[in-house]
């Protein structure tokens, strides 16, 4: 393969990793705005992709699959919701618990009700969400440059992929030219403000948690029932906590925290092209230093590279009014 | 007679045992201007924080234009035409002018079309009331003044006919207060009503029609500013507590133990708060520091015990410069005003807070403490000052605010210090502690120990001070031995560093 064909391809496979990292930071994105810290966009990944891969290895549709995947996410957001919002928990603890409690329960339920030790398998090349092949691509494949791009990078991605990518300018239009936005962007840096415009604090940022939830939901059916066959234990792997990184990293805006994501997917798609193979003047490089590639990455950008990170103001305090 | 704007009648609100407003009755005339002045803490903040519906009342009645309302929250408070320009001002600072006015009134599920409508109609109440503000400069990069402006313009945007301001001009610079003020006149001249809360006599003199006294949570007066002074209402608001005339022979005053020299302090708004103080305390005599507060005295007392450092000035205790850093080693104790967040830790249990500050002391043991030794002093306090509930193993909020204040005064006193600062001695305290309060500190006098006292009460002041100084705007106003002091003269002093601000 020439370096052309390996860019294509690495670009393809850097697509198909961010999918669920842009989705998840956007999820992210809603909750910490509102000013509730999620950590548990990990837990809530999970169990998406459990519920997800249980519903379609039953029913046999993927898209029921991905209803029920995005139920069980804005459940837990609810959950989260319920002890941060209503009874003013730690934020932190709330997300961390839904994240291990999710851990724990998928790999046990899915032993007690598939039976597989602890994965939920799919039958292969059935009930997930295979690539679409857009109109011509077999047609322009020959055209150079182009046609390949256009056929392995923008067709053949499966349907969640084309939800990520329209997410992204619905996120940055909420945001920024709806009330329910510019309420959003208010809440997260001076709750009392919004209070006092007669506005409930609480409700809106429920609000915000459930399209937390939503976003989440796609996520994990992404991973389970889209990207591979079938649920296995944490197979989110930290996935959602690099969303968060990409998130601050992007400095709790959509489009940078996107482009966090695409450089996080590529590192990954980088590290999966690069193990095993004998690099020029260093030679074979253990794969396990390769793997760590990304989450290096992460530290040392979070580290030196974003700058004075400002977070919405409010974030990680519950709202309690002053005398 | 034409219905008011506004009537509250018996508006009552405790937080836990604390009564912020004890049945509350006020009048509000539409197209006026009143002012509700008060010591802070007195209850007008929360008073107003029901009216906006930012709070409930436990319970009370509210009247709008002559017909009772239910306002719990605030939307039922700008529904009733009211809006109120919060003390922290209630913006959004990264947002926009624009972004900021629209919240809560964006009409339409998109921004657009309401932005349009919104900058019409701003610019409407801009030119009415002379209230130029750029609409699209980011709220937070404006100065005080004008981020107050724009509030003033939220209010009016989503209609409020009553306008409420919480201490307007603490933050404002003179130049921009007199503004504030041809603003406040103009909307009563369009029959708007501004309700001015503030605890500064001469903005009440100058702006107001009537005025209102709050005192402790409760309505003291309701006067025309016409009839009456500056003078009247000091009194008024200070109020004469009941207090046991403490029993004590002339003071012996020793050497100088504190020296303070032309002391500066500005906060982080860079407003003055401090402005050219110098006096000094010798041993042997109680030095008592009166005003209404908030004319600096809580910012001395954290200069002097260390907690915040001076902008300018020199403050030395037997002659020697202080460092911070050291202030408790140099002999200074500190009983704070606010002894639940500055005097004791909250989750920590008597003995614990009885040592704190002097821990590192080698009498209790060094790096691994005597708790042996810290039982029994702390035992021993208890008896000696009589806290109770007598259990040294009880957390320090499970203690009354009488038997906190003891076991500050305990550990502040029985380390020896030789200048002893004090807040409010007897701030929250029942009139029993007062009295074992008042013969400790006139004893420790006795005994050579210079005492600094701050209170507000101005009877505490003359009761236990040899000599009195008087605050008013930062300034030391006035100063006098207590022999010769009568509280009219004082009364007098306390308002006058105000009519220096004002002018």
């Amino acid at each position: 393969m020439d370096y052309f064909d390996q860019s294509v391809f690495l670009a393809a496979s850097t697509i198909r990793l961010a999918t669920p990292l842009v989705l998840a930071a956007l999820a992210g994105l809603f909750a910490e705005r509102s000013g509730v810290v999620d950590i548990g966009l990990e837990g809530k990944m999970l169990a998406a992709a459990f519920a997800a891969a249980a519903l379609t290895a039953i029913s046999g549709s993927h898209l029921l699959g991905l209803a029920g995947a995005i139920v069980t996410s804005m459940m837990l957001a609810l959950v989260h919701g319920y002890a941060t919002i209503t009874h003013r928990g730690d934020q932190v603890v709330s997300g961390m618990a839904i994240n291990i409690t999710v851990a724990g329960l998928g790999p046990t339920l899915a032993e007690a009700w598939f039976g597989q030790a602890g994965r939920i398998s799919l039958p292969p090349g059935r009930g997930r969400f295979m690539p679409i092949e857009l109109p011509f691509a077999a047609g322009v494949r020959d055209i150079p440059i182009v046609g390949l791009v256009y056929t392995d990078i923008i067709s053949g991605q499966n349907l969640l992929t084309y939800i990520a990518v329209l997410t992204i300018p619905l996120a940055v239009w909420v945001l920024y030219c709806t009330r329910f936005g510019l309420r959003l962007r208010a809440v997260g840096e001076n709750p009392a403000a919004v209070d006092t415009a007669g506005i409930s604090v609480a409700s809106l940022r429920y609000r915000a948690l459930l399209m937390t939830g939503l976003l989440c939901g796609i996520a994990g059916a992404y991973l389970s029932i889209a990207q591979s066959e079938g649920f296995t234990r944490d197979m989110t792997a930290g996935k959602g906590y690099l969303a968060l990184a990409a998130l601050i990293f992007g400095k709790w805006r959509p489009v940078p925290a996107v482009l966090a994501c695409l450089l996080f997917a590529f590192t990954d798609a980088l590290q999966a092209r690069l193990q095993g193979v004998s690099l020029p003047g260093i030679g074979s490089v253990p794969t396990q230093l390769v793997q760590a590639l990304p989450y290096v990455l992460t530290i040392i950008l979070l580290a030196g590279f974003v700058g004075r990170a400002v977070a919405p103001r409010a974030v990680g305090k519950p709202y309690v009014k002053e005398r | 007679m034409q219905a008011a704007a506004i009537e509250l009648r018996a508006i009552s609100k405790r937080f836990g045992g604390n009564v912020a407003n004890d049945r509350v009755d006020i009048r509000i005339e539409s197209g006026t201007i009143h002012g509700i002045v008060g010591e802070n803490g007195a209850g007008k903040s929360t008073l107003m924080n029901i009216l906006y519906g930012y709070l409930k009342a436990d319970s009370g009645a509210m009247l709008v234009d002559g017909s009772e309302v239910e306002i719990s929250q605030p939307r039922h408070a700008i529904a009733a035409g009211i809006g109120m320009v919060h003390q922290h001002f209630m913006l959004v600072e990264p947002l926009t002018v624009l972004e900021n006015m629209l919240l809560g009134s964006e009409g339409g599920v998109t921004l657009k079309r309401g932005m349009t409508a919104a900058r019409r109609e701003i610019a409407r109440i801009e030119r009415d009331y002379g209230l130029e503000v750029d609409l699209d400069a980011v709220v937070g990069e404006l100065a005080v003044g004008l981020q107050q402006r724009v509030e003033i313009l939220k209010a009016l945007y989503r209609g409020a006919r009553t306008l409420i301001l919480d201490e307007p001009t603490g933050v404002l610079t003179p130049q921009e207060a007199d503004h504030l003020f041809s603003i406040l006149r103009n909307l009563k001249m369009q029959g708007r009503s501004v309700i001015l809360i503030t605890h500064k006599l001469g903005e009440i003199m100058r702006v107001t029609d009537r005025v209102s006294v709050m005192r402790r949570g409760q309505m003291v007066a309701h006067l025309e500013t016409r009839a009456t002074s500056r003078e009247q209402l000091a009194e008024l608001m200070v109020g004469r507590a009941v207090l046991f005339q403490v029993a004590k022979g002339p003071a012996r005053p020793g050497p100088e133990v504190l020296r303070v020299e032309a002391l500066d302090l500005k906060d982080e708004r860079g407003v003055a708060r401090l402005k050219d103080l110098s006096f000094s305390v010798h041993a042997g005599e109680i030095v008592g520091v009166a005003g209404v507060s908030g004319n600096g005295q809580s910012e001395l007392l954290e200069v002097l015990g260390g907690m915040r450092s001076p902008t300018r000035g020199s403050i030395a205790i037997r002659g020697k410069m202080t460092c911070w850093r050291s202030i408790r080693e140099q002999g200074v104790a500190h009983v704070p005003e606010d002894r639940l967040r500055n005097g004791l830790v909250r989750g920590m249990k008597a003995y614990e807070n009885a040592i704190l500050g002097y821990h590192r002391r080698r009498d209790y043991g060094g790096f691994f403490l005597s708790i042996r030794t810290i039982l029994s002093r702390t035992r021993d306090w208890f008896s000696r000052y009589d806290i109770r509930p007598h259990d040294v193993f009880l957390n320090a909020t499970s203690f009354s605010g009488g038997n906190q204040q003891k076991l500050v005064m305990a550990r502040e006193i029985e380390h020896g210090p030789v200048l002893l600062l004090i807040g409010q001695p007897t701030r929250g305290v029942d009139v029993g502690a007062i009295e074992l309060i008042h013969r400790r500190i006139v004893e420790l006098r006795d005994q050579g120990m210079a005492v600094l006292i701050v209170s507000v009460e101005l009877e505490e002041i003359m009761s236990l001070a040899d000599r009195i100084l008087v605050m008013a705007d930062g300034r030391i106003s006035g100063r006098m031995p207590t022999a010769m002091a009568d509280e009219r003269a004082i009364g007098m002093m306390m308002a006058d560093g105000d009519a220096v601000a004002a002018d």
